[in-house]
């Protein structure tokens, strides 16, 4: 007989399962400095690669002169365009269907583009002869305002392309055009906005900026001529995408490819793209024969990997003279830079820019995109957001606001009247998106409640009085955002890059002794993947998740997978794992059942066991299964205990949330002072909350940046002026504020545990919920729209032109 | 470039190493020591992720010259605690959450050791302002401040305990 104790909820609590505040297992090797990042890596004989960069934003490279730079001792190569074009290397294919220079082939289009690529024993070395290397170049005219890129006698850019009428998708009709992308019905859309009763007009800027994550980006590729096999170690948020296109590009076989993320300090989003860097690395070190690292430094990062945002919208919302929204309208400019580098799913070159009804419920929408090439830094990267939705939600934000100044309403009733409706869900959009689930108006609430909203517009309104009295310079502003996010790309029936479809994998071994590993198709930059999918799979089997090792981001071990990106690893890969422990489950099902001597069908699974049905003291943990497993013999089940899931999932999650901003704004100064931030989060069934409130503060902290300060500006020559730290704003300890977390729980119904993703969904609702503060403060003196970032120089410029110094 | 004889204590030990005159500190404690615990994140004294202690000062060591350290005492995160017995902070920035990529972890507890020896019972605006000069990108600050106010305490108390 059996003990029946610990009881059933003690037993759940010892695995620190789904729903634990369970303390990280990264933490002992990074609080320690024993972290493995990449430029950790030392190899015997590696040697050094940095690059030269173009100090022009648009020229012709008439010639290169590596003489003086290969006299210098230490200097293995330089290579240049020349040099990779017989391998056909000097272009690369973008993830957006374009191409890119590897090297500069005749032309740069970028300042900081790469024009050649310098080998050494030692970085010193390698720098020094950067130096060396003589570049003769021959300015062209600078384009770097999208709008004048389709002037039509703007300058040619992309002269390799410039007479094909067609690109990745779609036709082209300039020669700096690269795409148009429309959604939802035009004319319906247009009707309904000649018939409204109100009409809000607005032209809303998401500047340029960058993920800048603490880690630049960087490779060690080992070329092993002996044996014929190429190991690329490197900050890749896509492991497996990269051993595909490097194979696919380089023509070596696939399995003799593996690729490696170490530790990742950080990607949000930097780390997903191709870079010249990595091509040039493992070309170097299959013409030397040994290892090559390359890591980019602070202001390499800044000015040619991976920019977000740069978008253009132009938005009318349509809505009755009671509020109600009736129609949106968008066009979008979205500036691409020279090279059309976006990382979003094959079918959607604006990503999911198409989810920018938002919250609410609109029948008719309408979104353009149009594409432009100009002079600056490609990419287009999703900065902690999924694919373009930071942008959606941002635009979708600022127009409601926009909408309730033209409608003279509060911010908060026009959000609340507009929502979908919880019996709505699963609800189909007007662009084409069908919701999982959301119970926005619950959720709305209980923010406003929390904060004391009503008494926070009366405590602004007597502010204002004061303010006109002349007894205080501070005006004060109070930012709302209620944002919908679509996340977990995704179906592979809709979703790809560069067609391979967006499932995700996980794939588990249960030992002899009832401990195990799992190895996903993702891989961590900081989320915490080895703590909180082991709890996820503790769930689901029954063993504690302190006796379960998590391994991502070695693709000769862990399985086929599209990577860490978008907020799809929960959604996706943390569906994959509770499908693989469900297997598991299934088999150990049959085992217990013949260890048990009954009928498969008469045990049932009980927290970590399956027990006989109505006879819970006769039962067979999972320890003892796992055992059993491996050394008896079974009849009609093979040994071993092991299960692989690729899952595909059937739509996309939809997290949702309620953030509220309270600042003080000094007029004279154009110094902000958030007093308090609020943030309302449904990701649907919460894994870990430690971590999930983690998540949200770095996030807000991000959003902080971009909303009042971080951007990748561009001078009329196309030189970059914030491209180092000093310039290009990341907020210390002492700008960023304290943020008080909440949450709803609206589980996802279509994926296996509910969840639906949090990591992004700070950042797409904080910025909105920062930029509106701002803007509210000045709403009494007629501001409808400023662009970002609200730093202290523009919020004064507002104040100034609002004609509050007079 | 001829090279230069580096005396140095590192975590309490003697070493010596041959490194050019130009060669930053970080470079030298990462590549010729092995120390790999301090990274490398701006190489403009922006981040902090380099920070180490060098004669008793905070220090980004991506921007002093192996050279100017001559002689110095320098400590590393890989000084403060070991595997068997981790320092309070250690302990504490896991137990609040204080970390996430672990890039900035180092440099940042480091940072935050000397903190606490300048001033013990630093309050929550102290120890912002004490260390702004360590930039994080994942967590917002918040729990890496209530990871070294719940370290002050701990390290008060033990001290207490102790007199």
């Amino acid at each position: 007989m059996n003990d029946l104790t610990p009881t059933a909820e003690e037993r759940a609590a010892s695995l620190k399962g789904i729903g634990s505040t369970r303390k990280r297992v990264e933490d002992a090797r990074f609080t320690q400095g024993k972290g493995n990042y990449v430029d950790d890596l030392k190899m015997e004989g590696m040697l050094f690669g940095d690059f030269v960069r173009s100090p022009y934003a648009h020229a012709r490279v008439v010639s290169v002169d590596k003489e003086a730079a290969l006299a210098v001792p230490g200097v293995v190569a330089v290579l240049t365009a020349e040099d990779l074009a017989p391998l056909n290397l000097h272009w690369m294919p973008t993830l957006a269907g374009d191409k890119q220079m590897v090297l500069a082939d005749g032309k740069v289009l970028f300042q900081g583009q790469e024009v050649a690529f310098v080998v050494a024993s030692d970085r010193y070395a390698a720098a020094d002869a950067v130096e060396l290397v003589e570049v003769e170049y021959e300015e062209l005219e600078v384009v770097v305002d999208p709008f004048k890129a389709m002037a039509p006698d703007a300058p040619v850019l992309r002269e390799d392309i410039a007479d094909e009428k067609e690109g990745a998708h779609g036709p082209r009709r300039h020669h700096n055009h690269i795409f148009t992308w429309e959604q939802g019905d035009k004319d319906a859309t247009e009707a309904v906005i000649a018939e409204a009763d109100v009409v809000a007009e607005e032209m809303v800027y998401y500047h340029r900026t960058h993920p800048c994550p603490l880690e630049t980006c960087g490779c060690v590729a080992s070329m092993d001529k002996v044996n014929g096999k190429l190991t690329l170690w490197g900050t890749f948020q896509a492991p497996h995408a990269v051993r595909t296109v490097a194979s696919l590009i380089s023509g070596i076989a696939e399995h003799n490819i593996r690729v490696i993320s170490p530790d990742i300090g950080g990607g949000f989003g930097n780390k997903v793209g191709v870079y010249p860097g990595y091509i040039c690395s493992v070309v170097a070190s299959i013409v030397t024969g040994k290892p090559v690292k390359w890591v980019e430094d602070r202001m390499e990062n800044l000015m040619s990997t991976a920019f977000a945002r740069d978008y253009w919208m132009q938005g009318k919302i349509a809505a009755t003279k009671e509020g109600k929204i009736t129609g949106l309208w968008c066009h979008t400019t979205a500036d691409h830079g020279g090279f059309d580098a976006c990382a979003d799913p094959t079918k959607f070159p604006a990503g999911f820019m198409n989810i920018c009804t938002g919250s609410y419920d609109i029948p008719v929408a309408y979104l353009a995109v149009d594409g432009v090439y100009t002079n600056k830094a490609p990419g287009g990267v999703a900065y902690r957001c999924s694919f373009r939705v930071t942008e959606a939600a941002y635009f979708i934000e600022r127009m409601i606001e926009v909408l309730a100044i033209e409608l003279n309403m509060d911010a908060a009733e026009l959000r609340r009247i507009n929502f979908i409706k919880a019996d709505q869900f699963p609800y189909n959009s007007a662009l084409g998106w069908e919701y999982d689930s959301g119970d926005y108006h619950t959720a709305w609430d209980k923010a406003l409640n929390a904060v004391g909203y009503a008494d926070l517009r009366k405590e602004q309104a007597a502010r204002l009085e004061e303010f006109k009295a002349g007894k205080t310079r501070k005006l004060m502003g109070i930012g709302l955002t209620h944002f919908t996010e679509i996340v977990g790309a995704g179906p592979v029936k809709n979703c790809d890059i560069l067609g391979l479809g967006m499932f995700d994998s996980c794939e588990i071994r249960i030992h002899p002794t009832g401990s195990a590993i799992a190895r996903l198709g993702t891989i961590s930059q900081g989320q915490g993947h080895a703590t909180t999918f082991a709890q996820i799979l503790a769930s689901e089997i029954g063993i504690p998740a302190d006796d379960i090792t998590l391994e991502e981001g070695d693709t000769d071990t862990a399985p086929y997978g599209l990577g860490t990106y978008g907020s799809r690893s929960t959604p996706v890969a943390g569906a994959a794992t509770a499908m693989a422990g469900r297997k598991i489950r299934a088999k150990a099902q049959m085992i217990a059942a013949y260890l048990l001597e009954v009928h498969d069908d008469d045990v049932e699974w009980d927290v970590d066991r399956f027990a006989v049905k109505g006879a819970p003291e006769r039962f067979k943990t999972m320890k003892d299964i796992a055992f059993a497993a491996y050394n008896q013999a079974i009849p009609g089940i093979e040994p071993g205990l092991e299960a692989v899931s690729y899952y595909d999932p059937p739509n996309m999650t939809y997290p949702f949330g309620a953030y509220i901003c309270v600042l003080d704004i000094d007029v004279d100064t154009g110094e902000t002072d958030i007093r308090s931030f609020y943030a309302l989060d449904d990701c649907g069934t919460r894994i870990n909350p430690m971590i999930i409130e983690g998540q949200v503060h770095g996030g807000l902290t991000e959003a902080l940046a971009i909303a009042m300060g971080q951007e990748i500006a561009y001078d009329d020559m196309g030189n970059i002026k914030t491209g180092t730290l000093m310039d290009f704003f990341v907020p210390t300890s002492w700008e960023t504020p304290h943020y008080t977390t909440d949450h709803t729980t609206t589980p996802s119904p279509h994926h296996p545990i509910g969840a639906k993703g949090v990591g992004e969904s700070p950042n797409v609702g904080g910025v909105p919920c920062f930029s509106n503060a701002v803007h509210d403060a000045f709403r009494p003196f007629g501001l409808r729209q400023s662009h970002m970032p609200h730093d202290h120089w523009r919020v004064w410029n507002i104040a100034n032109s609002l004609g509050l110094h007079d | 470039m001829s090279k230069m004889h580096l005396k140095l204590t590192v975590n309490g030990e003697a070493v010596e190493t041959l490194a050019e005159p130009r060669e930053l500190l970080i470079h030298v404690l990462r590549e010729r020591l092995n120390l790999t615990g301090p990274h490398i994140g701006c190489e403009t004294s922006h981040c902090g992720a380099c920070t180490v202690d060098l004669d008793g000062k905070s220090v980004k060591s991506c921007t002093v010259f192996a050279a100017q350290a001559q002689g110095a005492e320098i400590t590393t995160i890989e000084g403060l605690g070991n595997p068997d017995g981790l320092h309070v902070l250690q302990e504490m920035f896991k137990e609040h959450h204080g970390l996430q990529c672990g890039f900035c972890t180092p440099g940042m507890i480091t940072r935050a050791w000397r903190l606490l020896q300048e001033n013990p019972n630093p309050t929550e605006e102290e120890v912002r302002f004490g260390m702004a000069g360590n930039l994080c990108r994942c967590t917002g600050y918040q729990n890496i401040v209530k990871s070294i106010l719940a370290a002050a305490t701990e390290m008060n108390a033990a001290k207490e305990a102790a007199e």
